[in-house]
This record gives C-alpha cells, sequence and structure tokens, in this order.
C-alpha cells in the first residue's frame, strides 16, 4: 500500500513535470511575442517603411534594408531552386550508383550542420576575394544558395518519395523516355513538397545575419537598378536589426524591424502549412 | 516446288526488311523523322542525366570548398603563432603592440556555454517532447504544436534583441552586477535557441516507438506515466540522443544572438563574467581587422577550429542516427 502511494507520487511529479515544461515552452514563445509586439508595431511607421535613412534630417528608414532582403530572397532562390530540385532528381529518379548517391546525401547533411558563421567566413574568402564579387548583394547570395541548398533537397526528395511508383512505371510503359516522365510526371506531382522548400528556405534568408554580414555587408543605400542593386553591398532586414541594435542603440527601429520579422515567420509559417497539406491531399 | 515457295518468300522477306524500295514515299520520310526525332530525344536523355549529376555534385563540391578554404585560410596563423600556443594560451590582445592570440578562453567558452544551455535546455525540452507525442490532449497539442514551430522560426538576431533588452538588464538587477552581459546571459539565450530542434526530433523518436511495447508495460500494470518513462523514452533514446547532438551543434554554431548577450570580453569564462564564444570572437572582430594582418589570419584560424569542432559533433550525430537506425 505504501509503495502504491509513492508510485503514485512519483508518477504525479513526472506528469507535472511534463505539463509544467511545455506550458514553459509555449508562455516562452507568448512572452517573446507580446514583448516584441508591444514594443516594436508602435515603431513601425509609413515614414520607416518607405525611406531611406538620412543624416541631415537625423530620420532612419527601413527601406533600403527591404528591397535588399526581397534582392537576396529572388537571386538565391533563382539559383538554389534549379539546383537543389536537380540534387534531389538526381538521387531518387538517376542514382545507380548507390556509393555516389550515399556521398551526396553525406555532403548534403554536412552542409546543414556548419554554422552560418562558416558560410560567411567561406563567402567572404570565396565570392569576395577569390571571385572578386565584392561585399555585393551578389555574393551575400551566392553563400546562401550553399546555406539552402540542403533544405531544398531534403523537402524535394521527401515529396519526390511520395509519387507513387505506378505514375513512372505507366509514363515508361507508354514509351515516354525518363526526362520526358520526370518533366510531365514526377515534377508537377511533387510541386507542393517543392514550394514547402522554397518557403522555409525563405525563412532562413530572411532570418540570416551573420552569414550576411560579411559577404553582403550593412549598406542602406537604394540602387537605381537591379544590376547595381547586386553589385553593390546591402543589409537585410535581419543585419540591420543586429547594426541598430548592439551598433547604434536604435532600439525602436531594432525592435519595430523584430516585428516585421516576426510577422513575416508567421505568414511563412502559414504558407508551409498550407503547402504540407496539400502534400498530404495528394498522398492519399 | 518447295524451293521456289521458300525462294519467294526469302524474297518477300529480304524485300520487307532489307530496304524500303517498295513503300510509299510518305512513309518513308515519316520514318526518317522518327528515327531523327529518337536520335535527338537520346541525345536530350543524356543533356539531362548529365545536367541532374551535376547538380547532385554541388554539394560535394561546396562541402570541399569550405573545408578547403577553411584549412588554406585557418593555417598560416597557426603557423605562426604555434599550435600550442594559439590553442592553449590563455590571453588575447589582438590589437596590443605586444598582440597575444590564446584562444583557450573563446575554446573554453564555448564548451561552457554549450554544457549550460544543454543542463537548461535538454531536460525543459525533452518533457515538452513527451507531452507532445504521448501525454497531451489533441487541443492542447494543437497549441503547443505551432509555438514549438514558431520558435523555431524565430530569426537568432530577435533572439538576441530579446536577450539584450529583457534578460540581461534582468540580471544586472537580481545578481547585483555593473553589467549583465555575461556568460550566463548566453546560456540562457541559448537553452532557448535549442529547446525547437530537441523538442521536433525528440517527438518523431518517441512516436516512432512501437505501441506493442507500450501496451506490454500497460498490460503488466504500469500507469501511463510510468510506460512514458520507463519504456518509451529508453526505446527512444537514439533519436532523442541525435535531438540533443542537434542542440549542441546549434548552441556551438550560434553567433549573432551570442554575441548581442555576452558582453564580448576575451575572458576566461565564469557564469557572471563577460566572454566571448568561438563564434563570436570571428565576428566581433572580423569587420575591422586589416586584410592580411595575422590579427585577421588568427580570426580564420578560430574559425578553423570551430569548423573542427562542428566536423566532429557531425560525425557524432551520424553516428547517433545510425545506431539508430540499425535497432
Amino acid at each position: 500500500m505504501k509503495h502504491g502511494t509513492k508510485r503514485k507520487i512519483k508518477s504525479g511529479i513526472l506528469k507535472g513535470l511534463v505539463y509544467f515544461c511545455a506550458a514553459f515552452t509555449v508562455s516562452i514563445l507568448v512572452a517573446l511575442l507580446g514583448y516584441i509586439f508591444v514594443r516594436g508595431i508602435p515603431n513601425i511607421t509609413w515614414q520607416l517603411l518607405s525611406t531611406k535613412p538620412s543624416a541631415i534630417r537625423d530620420t532612419i528608414g527601413i527601406l533600403p534594408n527591404i528591397l535588399n532582403t526581397l534582392y537576396i530572397i529572388l537571386l538565391t532562390l533563382l539559383i538554389a531552386l534549379p539546383l537543389g530540385v536537380g540534387a534531389a532528381v538526381y538521387l531518387t529518379e538517376y542514382a545507380k550508383n548507390k556509393t555516389f548517391a550515399r556521398i551526396v546525401e553525406f555532403t548534403t547533411e554536412t552542409l546543414a550542420g556548419i554554422p552560418s558563421i562558416i558560410y560567411g567566413l567561406v563567402g567572404m574568402l570565396f565570392f569576395v576575394k577569390v571571385l572578386k564579387f565584392g561585399t555585393s548583394l551578389l555574393s551575400g547570395s551566392l553563400t546562401l544558395v550553399i546555406m539552402i541548398l540542403p533544405t531544398i533537397i531534403r523537402t524535394t526528395q521527401e515529396s519526390l518519395k511520395t509519387v507513387p511508383a505506378s505514375y513512372r512505371e505507366g509514363a515508361l510503359g507508354l514509351g515516354a523516355t525518363k526526362w520526358h516522365m520526370i518533366r510531365t510526371i514526377v515534377l508537377p506531382s511533387s510541386i507542393s513538397g517543392i514550394v514547402t522548400g522554397c518557403i522555409l528556405s525563405v525563412g532562413r534568408i530572411v532570418g540570416e545575419s551573420a552569414a550576411l554580414l560579411f559577404t553582403a555587408g550593412s549598406a542602406t543605400i537604394i540602387a537605381d537598378g537591379l544590376i547595381s542593386a547586386y553589385t553593390k553591398g546591402g543589409g537585410t532586414l535581419s543585419v540591420a536589426l543586429y547594426i541598430y541594435a548592439s551598433e547604434r542603440a536604435e532600439f525602436d527601429v531594432a525592435f519595430a524591424i523584430a516585428a516585421i520579422l516576426l510577422i513575416m515567420v508567421f505568414i511563412l509559417n502559414l504558407l508551409a502549412k498550407l503547402a504540407a497539406k496539400k502534400l498530404n491531399r495528394g498522398k492519399e | 516446288m518447295r524451293i521456289q515457295l521458300l525462294l519467294f518468300l526469302r524474297k518477300d522477306t529480304v524485300g520487307m526488311s532489307g530496304s524500303f524500295t517498295n513503300l510509299p514515299a510518305g512513309v518513308t520520310a515519316g520514318m526518317e523523322r522518327h528515327k531523327r526525332t529518337m536520335k535527338v530525344k537520346h541525345i536530350i536523355e543524356r543533356v539531362m542525366n548529365a545536367v541532374f549529376f551535376i547538380c547532385g555534385m554541388v554539394s560535394i563540391a561546396a562541402v570541399l570548398l569550405i573545408t578547403l578554404y577553411m584549412i588554406v585560410a585557418g593555417f598560416p596563423a597557426i603557423k605562426e603563432i604555434g599550435l600550442f600556443d594559439f590553442l592553449f594560451g590563455t590571453v588575447w590582445q589582438s590589437t596590443a603592440s605586444d598582440p597575444k592570440f590564446g584562444i583557450l578562453p573563446f575554446i573554453m567558452t564555448s564548451i561552457w556555454g554549450t554544457i549550460g544551455a544543454v543542463i537548461i535546455g535538454v531536460p525543459i525540452g525533452l518533457f515538452t517532447a513527451v507531452f507532445l507525442a504521448k501525454m497531451a490532449p489533441k487541443k492542447l497539442a494543437a497549441i503547443v504544436h505551432p509555438a514549438v514551430e514558431l520558435l523555431a522560426g524565430i530569426p537568432s538576431v530577435v533572439y538576441g534583441l530579446i536577450g539584450m533588452m529583457v534578460l540581461v538588464p534582468a540580471i544586472m538587477d537580481i545578481f547585483n552586477l555593473k553589467s549583465g552581459s555575461c556568460l550566463l546571459a548566453a546560456i540562457l539565450v541559448l537553452a532557448v535557441m535549442i529547446l525547437p530542434g530537441i523538442i521536433s526530433v525528440s517527438e518523431t523518436a518517441l512516436k516512432a516507438v512501437p505501441k506493442e511495447y507500450e501496451e506490454a508495460s500497460l498490460g503488466l500494470g504500469a500507469t501511463w506515466t510510468e510506460t512514458v518513462f520507463k519504456v518509451s523514452v529508453p526505446a527512444a533514446k537514439s533519436g532523442i540522443a541525435a535531438g540533443i547532438v542537434l542542440g549542441v551543434g546549434r548552441a556551438v554554431g550560434e553567433a549573432m544572438a551570442v554575441i548581442m548577450v555576452a558582453g564580448n570580453v576575451a575572458n576566461m569564462p565564469g557564469l557572471f563574467k563577460s566572454v566571448r564564444f568561438l563564434t563570436t570572437a570571428i565576428a566581433s572582430e572580423m569587420s575591422y581587422a586589416a586584410d592580411g594582418s595575422l590579427q585577421k589570419n588568427a580570426l580564420f584560424s578560430i574559425g578553423l577550429v570551430l569548423f573542427i569542432f562542428i566536423m566532429i559533433i557531425n560525425a557524432v550525430l551520424g553516428f547517433v542516427l545510425k545506431k539508430g537506425e540499425k535497432k
């Protein structure tokens, strides 16, 4: 009987701990969101969003940072998407040599584990110095391409695996060549997985700071054309947050940027969920 | 008669398969066209095969490129300073007239910071994972699960900002310090940052535990809580271990959130001392170190040390996962 009560108490404590920790995790998020929004949203003004910083008028605007973020997302996805999807297609559809496929998978996992500051260092050495792209959005984008490649490869591979083998057999049986089959059957049926990969990648690009600080810099100039935009340096929103918070002590601006970033993360999460839901429907 | 017939047949077959002279002109042209398109298709096929192969090569090339550049850039300073003095020197004064480049403070800070974050983050993460995988009523799980996903998506600079504006002043007040930027602040920020990774990996591992194990335990009279902690958690231990290693990797590699709360003085680690991690040592001096100077090269050498740390962690992760798969 005594043993029984001891058991009950022990179970009760463990159960209590489990509920407490879950509640703790959620409350961290709630506190974080609440604090950022309360301090950030009042500081999001039209002037902040639509101008660049001006030393003469002593105003701060984050339009250049918003544009830089969009430019970097655009170029990074433009390069990483075909490469990543291609690699995933190779791994699931073509690779006959198991050793080679395993090496590709191993290196992809390795890339996923490398911290962003190392990407920043290598990007600075290779793209900025050796290839002489300078501290520019181009160098930053190319660095991020390598960084998000594992995400795109993995999600694409996952969704390629869900395409039923009978689709492939049917297409090949009707006399389609392999490429024709991939182009018309396999890729269209796994599109939502690829979209999920894209959304996750955008999330990573938006949040990235360490890899971009050394490759794209933190400038706040508005370029007058696409080409000049990519050849000049510029800070994204995350980099700007870091600069305003820890170097310029402009905390109101930092909180405003943080609120904007959180809203973006929120929207991206929702989109990813929608895409995943579509993916699951495809499975049935 | 027979021979004639055979001859006739042979003539006929030769005529059919040998040449198409008997066929109408349109059909011949069609067949030629078909042959050509087959040839084009064949070429496209081979080109696409090569294209996909090259895409597959990109990750291999990237890993080789990173490894190569980390070694090439990191080696000169280590050679100049001396491996022993570099790794075990306790003083880092990169801009002094008699500069000293000892990175032991950074190494120790990274190790202690990571251990601290793991000690705080792992129990909370594991219990939350148990909640999500085994104990949560559906409605509660539907709140906690997205919360964890959101936590994972929050940029590290946002964590840094909160740490800087909330945690650092709080630590300063509670412990009566001159400045709250210290190892403790970094540990707390890192603990929160590694939570989502630990939770999602452990949750997946816990969900994969076969139902029969748990049913057997319940059948023997154990309560559900006992079953979860004595059967499910041990059965999922390699997955949980993978989650922890993943968290260690994230904590060792995090730079921007830490740089905003740790104070950035090259001290040997102490809970309330202002410290630099391996990552923040690189980030805090990189922007002003002159190209080609020993200072900048030493920063690359720190990068190399960090890279080696990460590679070891990756190897451990691979090992743990493989062990789990075998089971």
